[in-house]
């Protein structure tokens, strides 16, 4: 579905990420976890057309998409929560919604959207700045899945969020991904976030992979050496 | 300054010149809307608001002109036919601006005063290489000329009537289009994060270029109404764009309905305070009054209220 292959980035003259393969399957859901610094929020932006590609190639379902615009991108069905949400604040829960409806060409945001997070229809009519911080997650992830997304792209979704709520979030992944048959990509800190929803826990590294385990069979001890410090 | 009017007099001179200052007002607002869609939902500060609005002028001159000539048994339509052809004209002059200039310089807001600079220089310029320096103005058809008599001291001109309905009917558009219609979510999405809004699919540059193009559309529908009050010349927009960007910072920019009121009462003000005194110690008066007011409020009449 999603194939990254010799991915460098680079901000002016400093490399990031040096040379980043990942294929993510369809239906599937991939962590990429890492301390800080170590380029996983640099590979998600350059995955939406945010920071721009040095060399390499990321492909869509085959289209090359590592060339486009962001919106672009959106429309060959990468879709993108970002780290620290990034809602429309003085807009409306469900305009914040609609904007995703541009890509996905829908007159109106479906039913289903609502259903995943009723909190989100009690609140239609707040501005967007005034909700929680986990309501503004749910808002983020469900403008992201107005764009009817292939591929959903979340940047550390549990940055400030409280323990109970984490754990919901992690089923209400594995629910969009069961319903809708898309793939997750999901970069993380949290250890037990990780393991409870990925089918997949890769470790970044200074801008490299350095390890690729199936969640059965994970040693967690070993993931933990690289996430402390 | 009262001493010399009899109360019902006073009465009937305020009335009257409130009226007269109705078309200040629509030409006022017209402009202000279009600069505050491009300075408050864009931050591109344009310079040049007041050659497009000349634009839109020179437009409603040609077409008047063209009715006299062809069309003189439709000649009282003209002006209806002028604004659409005005709005079309410099809104395509704005979407070329937009491509080829401003564009290049969002990143960059203080070169975008320099460069829009320039392009007014430019294009006052062109209009006098194509139109001549001589000042131009329009007939107006028969049935704006006149005036309804409300009572003995206190007349009302048909075109300032008019030209305000228009403006109110524009101004409900252009707040339709910014609150309620989808193309206004993208550019509302724009304005406060222009990276988010392409992430979730929104073309930013095609929501840039047609914002831009809407703002000097509008301005070319306000020199449609300047030619009621003013003759044309290459350098008339020069005169109001300083006024104008009075109205959009005393309003409190990207405020709708700051902008309308702050737009009346300069114009009110202006247009009152002239019977009385001369025109530029009216424009002292109501300056130093904005500075005042400026200085208690510095975010302008109405602002925005959310959590940043």
């Amino acid at each position: 579905m999603l194939q990254i292959s010799g991915l460098h980035v680079a901000y002016g003259q400093s490399e990031v990420l040096h040379g980043l393969d990942v294929a993510v399957a369809p239906g599937e859901i991939v962590a990429i976890m890492g301390r800080n610094g170590m380029g996983k929020t640099t590979l998600m932006k350059s995955l939406m057309g945010i920071v721009p590609t040095k060399s390499g190639s990321v492909r869509m379902d085959g289209t090359e998409v590592s060339g486009l615009r962001s919106w672009e991108r959106v429309a060959h069905g990468l879709a993108y929560v970002p780290q620290g949400r990034m809602i429309f604040s003085t807009m409306t829960v469900e305009e914040n919604i609609e904007t995703g409806l541009v890509a996905s060409g829908d007159k109106a945001v479906s039913d289903d959207i609502y259903e995943l997070f009723p909190v989100l229809l009690e609140m239609k009519k707040r501005r967007g700045g005034n909700l929680s911080g986990g309501q503004q997650q749910q808002l983020a992830i469900a403008r992201a899945l107005a764009t009817k997304p292939k591929v959903l792209l979340l940047d550390e979704p549990t940055e400030g969020i409280q323990p109970s709520i984490i754990r919901e979030m992690a089923r209400t992944l594995k629910r969009i991904r069961d319903e809708r048959a898309l793939s997750i990509v999901v970069s993380e800190q949290v250890l037990s976030f990780a393991l409870d929803v990925a089918d997949r826990v890769l470790v970044i590294e200074n801008g490299e992979i350095i390890r690729d385990d199936a969640r059965a069979g994970i040693n967690e001890a070993e993931i933990a050496k690289h996430l402390s410090i | 300054m009262f001493g010399d009017y009899s109360l019902s007099d006073l009465g009937a001179i305020f009335a009257m010149q409130g009226f007269a200052g109705l078309i200040l007002f629509s030409v006022f607002l017209l402009m202000a809307l279009g600069l505050a869609i491009i300075f408050g939902q864009m931050g591109v500060i344009n310079m040049a608001h007041g050659e497009f609005m000349i634009l839109g002028a020179y437009v409603t001159w040609l077409t008047s002109n063209f009715f006299q000539a062809h069309l003189p048994a439709l000649f009282g339509g003209y002006f209806f036919v002028a604004m659409v052809l005005a709005f079309f004209a410099s809104g395509a002059l704005g979407m070329l601006v937009e491509w080829g200039l401003i564009r290049h310089l969002y990143k960059r807001p203080l070169d975008t005063l320099l460069a829009t600079w320039g392009l007014s220089l430019i294009l006052q310029q062109c209009y006098r290489s194509i139109f001549g320096a001589r000042e131009v103005g329009v007939d107006l058809p028969q049935w704006m000329l006149g005036s309804f008599q409300v009572t003995d001291a206190i007349q009302i001109p048909i075109n300032g009537v008019f030209v305000m309905v228009l403006t109110i009917l524009i101004t409900c558009a252009v707040a339709y289009i910014l609150y309620w219609s989808r193309w206004g979510r993208q550019v509302r999405a724009v304005v406060q994060n222009r990276v988010m809004a392409g992430a979730v699919g929104i073309n930013t540059e095609k929501v840039d270029r047609y914002t831009f193009a809407l703002g000097c559309g509008v301005a070319g529908v306000a020199g449609s109404a300047f030619t009621m009050i003013g003759s044309t010349g290459p350098t008339s927009g020069q005169l109001y764009i300083v006024d104008t960007f009075l109205v959009v910072v005393f309003g409190g920019a990207a405020s709708l309905l700051g902008t309308i009121a702050s737009a009346f009462t300069i114009s009110q003000a202006q247009s009152t305070l002239e019977f009385f005194l001369s025109g530029s110690m009216a424009k002292v008066i109501t300056l130093l009054a904005i500075v005042g007011i400026l200085m208690l409020r510095p975010q302008g009449l109405f602002a925005l209220k959310v959590r940043k």
